[in-house]
């Protein structure tokens, strides 16, 4: 197949970028085989209702219609050049963000290319036997919609390798496609994106929680003083809103549905009706959530001192103007407590070092405005239950808190308290073979699962009772 | 910014029940030695992350290596893997070298470097073959260790790779015989050893096997088994019917005053005012014939326990006296035991535990050529420098011999082979490298040498008769001591390694001296060298100027 921008969408050129039709003559159809084989099982040929973006105008980057998934138009946009633009933080800052890789940073740059990109494939990997247990035709929808985009997020980054990091960068963006979410000998890159998700709690969790952590880091790519990645992530990051509004709406239509079914019984057990109580999808949240803010990496990092003097990833807002007034960051600390031989003791970790912390940070903050929202919700309905976030510290395998057990709300316990106490903080096998007891489709026009409310309202102005999803071999059954 | 710790507390005795860092454990024909590093190290101050080492996890290791030739010489292959996920080690700590002196950083490099240098001595020697698994990265040190070994297989997970990310990431230099082995022995085209040296992210897969860094990947579902049937396979030519002996602790008394050590046949005295120490090795008398099964004589049999503690000596000389500028070699005892000891480790040299003993003390003596010390033989009445023990006169930069009746020397076959230096020549052919002939004449000469023939034959560097002979030696000691030691270490590394290169005297000579050299740099620790900003918010400053 030839390369033209009619197949692939791009603001980037590619009609006379001859370097990256070379490039993409062989990753295309590689690109498709891998869709084929790892995308959404058994939809592929159905029509669903998709976003796509053809342009990075206002009016172009949102455009909806029906179409089946391998033929989605998977385009390479990056937010428009602003040739003025200046590194905004970091030893470098005031001087003009580079156009061009600096050969003294290609190997971090690379890194976090690379590792960024490969979780873009790893979750439509992850995610690709939920179709069969989807609670409503537009939930459904939504996950298409998230896969897809996930697919055009790979497609972004390896752009990024192909345009500027020669045949490393073409050997990386082939390997974005032979490794395997959970394979044993090629399996994707960050642990968290090698088990499955498969129920759709646990989808919801992963669009609120992880997918958040995405946002952060693209974030803070977006700062970088490397302006391609800067506009490639900008322009995810308007993507990247869809799935976490997926993933907030979707806990809290649980959240909504619990309280409906909590007022139909006197003991307020809903698992004898069929729904999620609180203290299940807390565990669930609590899960996701420390797995997500190991995805931050260490509180103190050396790495992440060296991205931020050396201008390649920043804070999220860091030029905002609002967030942060020093972008030098060389004279200030971050005080932490974490255990060290025994005593929860007070470190000084160097502002730089402390980059991760800082982004987790601002991504606390975001949960925990979803948070509220959910609590709402129970405070509406005069219940005094309450969700929450797990502290920083909690069940964390990665980091300062890595080496020590501590409770949800921070504190120090013992291996063998942290243990017992799990059965109350995490989701047990029995509780998961619940969840996935729930998992029944619901493919009814307008209908959703027991276990979740539907949305406020369907998608672009469309009503919820709408066939998101057209298959092609079954038939949607008429309310 | 380097900080004092007390050096003598390191100890460089171990034995597997107290290891922290490694597993060895000994399954029929194979052992496997598992790096599995305690975050904390020798002392505070850092954590031995993702498998990074230090001296005390290469204690341990050097250990290992030694045990198993003497305590398993039914033991035909040996793997070194890692019991992380991921990582096989990520070489030596960065903030450990950052804490340390500059003399405990080139003494840790110079141990390792050794301890590498055992390992492929077993490999070689021994029937004991080294084979590396790495099921994870190994970067740095933590590549140059497999490089020590016979061949190398790497897991094929698409993460893993081998990398000397030294010269991008620290402004410095793999110091552990890195580059050289990297050209030298697997003989990687020089272009790209260039390339992959300067790679800090180093080479994974296919690639590194075409690129000759390592002999074969695997995939992770294969990797252990693939791993473990190339041991068997190594491990084909072992003698299950040999039983080794048990190495036992050597407990030196130590003088807390003085400093002196003094074990079963070998003394340190140590006068730390003069900076001069005395090292003696005393023959016991009546030693007995070797017994059918050599074996029997276990670790006490006097050359394995004499070398042990002149090893021991050595070391802690390097670690614990770093004010001792001069070590004066002594020895004591009756000729005819030294020579009829020789003559039958000769005529047994094909039994296991005299052939390891030969190859220990040919290392032992190789570790006091790589001392940077000034050594004096000092021949008098009572010297026993005979056949093995004349090696150690040959090893030191100068001989004083005292003209008297009965003061002499002898040498026989072991000074012409058994104990080579690691330029591959013998102390005698080194000596006289003007003159192969001479060296000749010497091996057709048998019997005990007078300090007059000695002198002629080259042997002695300066004679004195009674009268003269305690003022000379007393003005060459504080003489000595009174140089600069920073260029007697200098100079006396040039002389002592005369002919030709081998990969050994450029690991030790080239790499070592260079890296000393850029350890000094402000490039490297200077306020702002890449080795001192290392994990720091800033980033290095480098003056671009090239020498
Ligand atoms: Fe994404
Ligand atoms: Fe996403």
């Amino acid at each position: 197949m030839a390369i033209s921008s009619d197949i692939i969408p791009n603001n980037v050129d590619l009609d006379s970028n001859r370097k990256l039709q070379k490039a993409l003559v062989a990753w295309q159809p590689r690109f498709l085989e891998w869709w084929n084989d790892m995308g959404p099982r058994g939809y592929q040929q159905d029509m669903v209702y998709l976003r796509t973006a053809v342009s990075v105008e206002s009016s172009g980057w949102a455009h909806y219609d029906y179409v089946r998934m391998p033929e989605y138009r998977w385009g390479i946009f990056l937010t428009p050049n602003d040739p003025n633009r200046t590194i905004g933080f970091g030893d470098q800052m005031g001087k003009p963000a580079w156009q061009q890789v600096p050969g003294e940073y290609r190997k971090e740059l690379r890194r976090l290319i690379v590792t960024q990109c490969d979780t873009e494939p790893a979750s439509v990997e992850q995610q690709r036997l939920l179709g069969d247990t989807a609670p409503s035709l537009y939930d459904m929808r939504n996950l298409f919609q998230v896969n897809v985009e996930e697919g055009r997020h790979l497609w972004a980054m390896v752009h990024l390798l192909h345009e500027y990091f020669g045949r490393d960068g073409r050997e990386e963006a082939e390997d974005m496609l032979m490794r395997r979410s959970g394979d044993v000998d090629s399996p994707r890159i960050l642990e968290a994106f090698n088990k499955p998700i498969d129920d759709w709690l646990a989808f919801f969790c992963f669009t609120m929680f992880t997918d958040r952590d995405g946002k952060f880091q693209l974030g803070a790519l977006a700062e970088s003083a490397f302006d391609p990645l800067s506009r490639a992530t900008r322009f995810m990051l308007t993507e990247e809103a869809h799935h976490l509004f997926v993933g907030d709406t979707g806990i809290g239509r649980v959240v909504r549905r619990t309280i409906e079914l909590m007022a139909q019984r006197e003991d307020r057990d809903v698992t004898q009706l069929g729904g999620i109580p609180l203290t299940l999808l807390q565990k669930y949240i609590n899960e996701w959530y420390s797995a997500s803010m190991d995805l931050f990496g260490s509180e103190d990092s050396s790495n992440s001192a060296t991205y931020f003097s050396a201008g390649l990833k920043g804070r999220f807002g860091e030029t905002n103007g609002k967030t942060y007034e020093d972008h030098v960051a060389l004279e200030t600390y971050r005080d932490l407590k974490w255990m060290e031989e025994g005593r929860l003791t007070n470190h000084e970790i160097p502002m730089r070092r402390a980059m991760n912390l800082e982004l987790a940070d601002s991504y606390r903050k975001d949960c925990s405005s979803a948070l509220n929202r959910w609590n709402k919700f129970l405070e509406e309905a005069g219940l005094a239950d309450r969700l929450y976030l797990p502290e920083l510290s909690f069940n964390r395998k990665v980091g300062v808190f890595s080496e020590h057990d501590y409770d949800v709300s921070g504190n120090p316990v013992a291996h063998n308290d942290f243990a017992s106490g799990c059965v109350e903080w995490l989701p047990s096998e029995a509780d998961k073979a619940y969840v996935k007891s729930l998992m029944v489709p619901c493919l009814e026009l307008g209908k959703f699962a027991n276990w979740i409310a539907p949305p406020r309202k369907g998608i672009q102005s469309n009503p919820i009772e709408f066939p998101y999803v057209q298959f092609h071999d079954k038939q949607t059954t008429e309310a | 910014m380097e900080s004092s710790f007390d050096e003598t507390t390191i100890s460089f005795e171990t034995q597997p029940s107290d290891y922290r860092h490694i597993r060895l454990s000994v399954n029929g024909a194979t052992a496997r030695i598992e790096l599995d590093f305690h975050e904390d190290g020798l002392r505070p101050g850092y954590q031995l992350k993702l498998n990074s080492y230090d001296l005390g996890v290469d204690i341990e290791l050097a250990d290992a290596v030694q045990r198993l030739r003497f305590e398993h010489p039914e033991v035909g292959a040996v793997l070194i893997t890692s019991a992380l996920d991921g990582v096989f080690s990520s070489g030596a700590n960065i903030f450990m070298l950052g804490l340390s002196t500059h003399a405990h950083k080139v003494n840790f490099c110079k141990y390792t470097n050794e301890t590498r240098l055992y390992i492929e001595d077993a490999s070689e020697f021994s029937g004991q073959r080294y084979i590396a698994g790495l099921n994870g990265i190994a970067s740095g040190g933590g590549y140059e260790l497999p490089m020590a070994c016979e061949e190398i297989y790497l897991v094929d997970d698409r993460r893993s790779a081998v990398s000397l990310p030294e010269v991008p990431f620290l402004g410095v230099l793999p110091g552990t015989g890195g580059l050289t082995r990297l050209v030298d022995k697997r003989k990687v085209r020089r272009d790209l050893a260039d390339v992959f040296s300067t790679l800090a992210e180093g080479i994974k897969g296919k690639r590194a096997v075409e690129w000759g860094l390592v002999d074969g990947i695997y995939p992770t579902s294969r990797f252990a088994d693939e791993v473990d049937n190339r041991l068997k396979e190594a491990a084909q030519d072992a003698d299950s019917t040999l039983k080794g002996i048990s190495l036992d602790a050597l407990n030196p008394k130590l003088d807390a005053e003085t400093g002196s050590l003094q074990y079963r046949h070998v003394s340190l005295k140590v006068n730390r005012q003069e900076r001069v120490a005395t090292l003696r090795l005393t023959v016991p008398s009546g030693m007995t014939d070797l017994p059918s099964s050599v074996g029997d004589l276990g670790a006490d049999w006097f050359a394995l326990r004499a070398f042990r503690e002149l090893d021991d000596a050595i070391l802690r000389l390097r670690f614990h006296y770093p004010e001792v500028g001069l070590v004066l070699i002594e020895t004591k005892g009756d000729a005819q035991d030294m020579l009829s000891l020789d003559a039958a480790m000769d005529d047994r040299k094909d039994d296991w535990f005299v052939r390891e003993t030969l190859l220990f003390m040919k290392r032992v003596m190789k570790r006091i050529d790589c001392t940077a010390r000034s050594f004096f033989a000092i021949i008098d009445e009572g010297s026993c420098f005979t056949g093995s023990l004349f090696e150690l006169a040959l090893a030191a930069d100068r001989i004083y011999m005292l003209e008297e009746e009965g003061v002499q020397v002898e040498w026989n076959a072991s000074n012409h082979g058994a104990f080579p230096m690691a330029n591959g020549l013998t102390r005698l052919q080194t000596r006289f490298l003007a003159d192969p002939a001479h060296v000749g004449k010497l091996s057709t000469m048998s019997g005990p040498i007078d300090t007059d023939s000695a002198n002629e034959l080259g042997l002695v560097t300066v004679s004195a008769d009674d009268i003269d002979w305690e003022d000379e030696v007393r003005l060459a000691i504080e003489e000595r001591v009174s140089l600069s030691p920073d260029s007697l270490t200098g100079m006396e590394a040039n002389l002592r390694f005369a002919g030709p290169e081998t990969m050994e005297t450029k690991i030790f000579g080239r790499l070592s001296a260079w890296q000393n050299w850029i350890f000094q740099r402000p490039n490297a620790v200077g306020p702002s060298g890449a080795l001192s900003l290392y994990g720091q918010p800033a980033s290095p400053e480098f003056d671009y100027n090239r020498t």
